[in-house]
């Protein structure tokens, strides 16, 4: 037996037995989670590439429409998740350290981070729901029409530019809600002191999600606030 | 992965670099630069985009080559996925 290479690693209750060593364990989770999250970047970028197509064919109503939509509350919005992918990284360095405590109040200021950013999102919509200009049956933009007069805008197209903002910041807040799902878990088990130095793949592999997360929306915050905001001619 | 401990330091360091993006970006877009305004725009969410992945996700300090390997490869694939769409897509009005 002493010639396998299973059979030398001293064995650790976190350690399953079809890997030969825990760093060939953790290397094996976060492959698998990048590997995911490869999958997520296409998911994303198909909206992504949605969004550009049909900016570019109706220019107007996607100025119009992105000149309607709240920028401070998006840019609120931006720094809340970027000080939550801080606390992430902290935390992440907590669990190596084997600071218990410190992991803990970590990944619950993250995750009132998260539903932080979840409730600005919602009076975001709440707004537009307020301004008719939620598609569907009481679509209405005569508003941002007479806003400017001076460029010709379809509702038809304008309706197309709000369905996917709808669609691109919803599926991005179930990722949130999917993200405080899994550090509800992640804090659980810390609290319960399922992680140490040897063993924290959960809390870096749970850690990963969030960031992508937040890449997520620093590529949303520009596309959807920022690049129409200057003065239309 | 990275078994390689970062210092809180350089985590503090790498926020107020994002913070300081995010302000910068959106008082850049107020400015009329033009056709400009969005290259600018998507240059720096890429700029705090490879600062979260390179730091906050560790990619920078992990040995790990096949972590990489699927970076780049999921790049290059959206990269196909936005290139021919557009190409398709804009040039549709020329003929």
């Amino acid at each position: 037996m002493s010639d396998s290479p299973v059979a030398v690693e001293t064995h650790t209750p976190e350690l399953r037995h079809h890997f030969a060593s825990a760093e060939q364990q953790r290397d094996a989770s976060t492959f698998g989670m990048w590997l995911f999250l490869a999958t997520e970047i296409m998911f994303f970028g198909g909206m992504f590439c949605a969004y550009l197509i049909y900016r570019f064919w109706y220019f107007n109503e996607f100025a119009a429409g992105s000149r309607s939509i709240d920028i401070w509350l998006g840019a609120i919005n931006t720094a809340v998740l970027i000080c939550s992918s801080l606390t992430v990284a902290l935390g992440v360095r907590a669990a190596q350290m084997g600071k218990r405590k410190l992991l803990v109040a970590l990944l619950l200021i993250t995750m009132v981070f998260g539903l932080a950013f979840l409730g600005i999102k919602g009076i975001e919509w709440y707004q537009k729901f307020e301004e008719h200009h939620i598609p569907g049956n009481s679509f209405n933009v005569d508003d941002i029409i007479h806003d400017y007069p001076q460029i010709h805008i379809d509702p038809r197209h304008e309706q197309i530019f709000f369905s996917l903002y709808f669609a691109m910041t919803g599926l991005h807040a179930l990722h949130m809600i999917i993200g405080v799902g899994i550090f509800t878990f992640l804090t659980y088990k810390a609290w319960k002191g399922a992680y140490s130095p040897s063993y924290y793949t959960p809390v870096e592999v749970g850690g990963l999600y969030w960031h992508f997360v937040d890449i997520v929306w620093i590529y949303l915050f520009p596309l959807l606030y920022l690049i129409d905001r200057k003065p239309l001619r | 992965m990275s078994e390689h401990i970062m210092s809180s330091k350089l985590y503090y360091g790498i926020w107020i670099a994002l913070m300081c993006l995010t302000a910068i970006t959106a008082a850049v877009s107020f400015i009329d630069l033009g056709p400009f305004n969005t290259i600018v725009a998507l240059v720096i969410a890429t700029f705090k985009a490879l600062l979260v992945v390179l730091f906050f996700m560790h990619v920078k300090y992990t040995s790990e080559k096949m972590t990489k390997a699927v970076i780049v490869s999921a790049i290059f694939w959206l990269f196909i996925l936005l290139a021919l769409s557009l190409a398709d897509y804009t040039t549709r009005l020329l003929s």
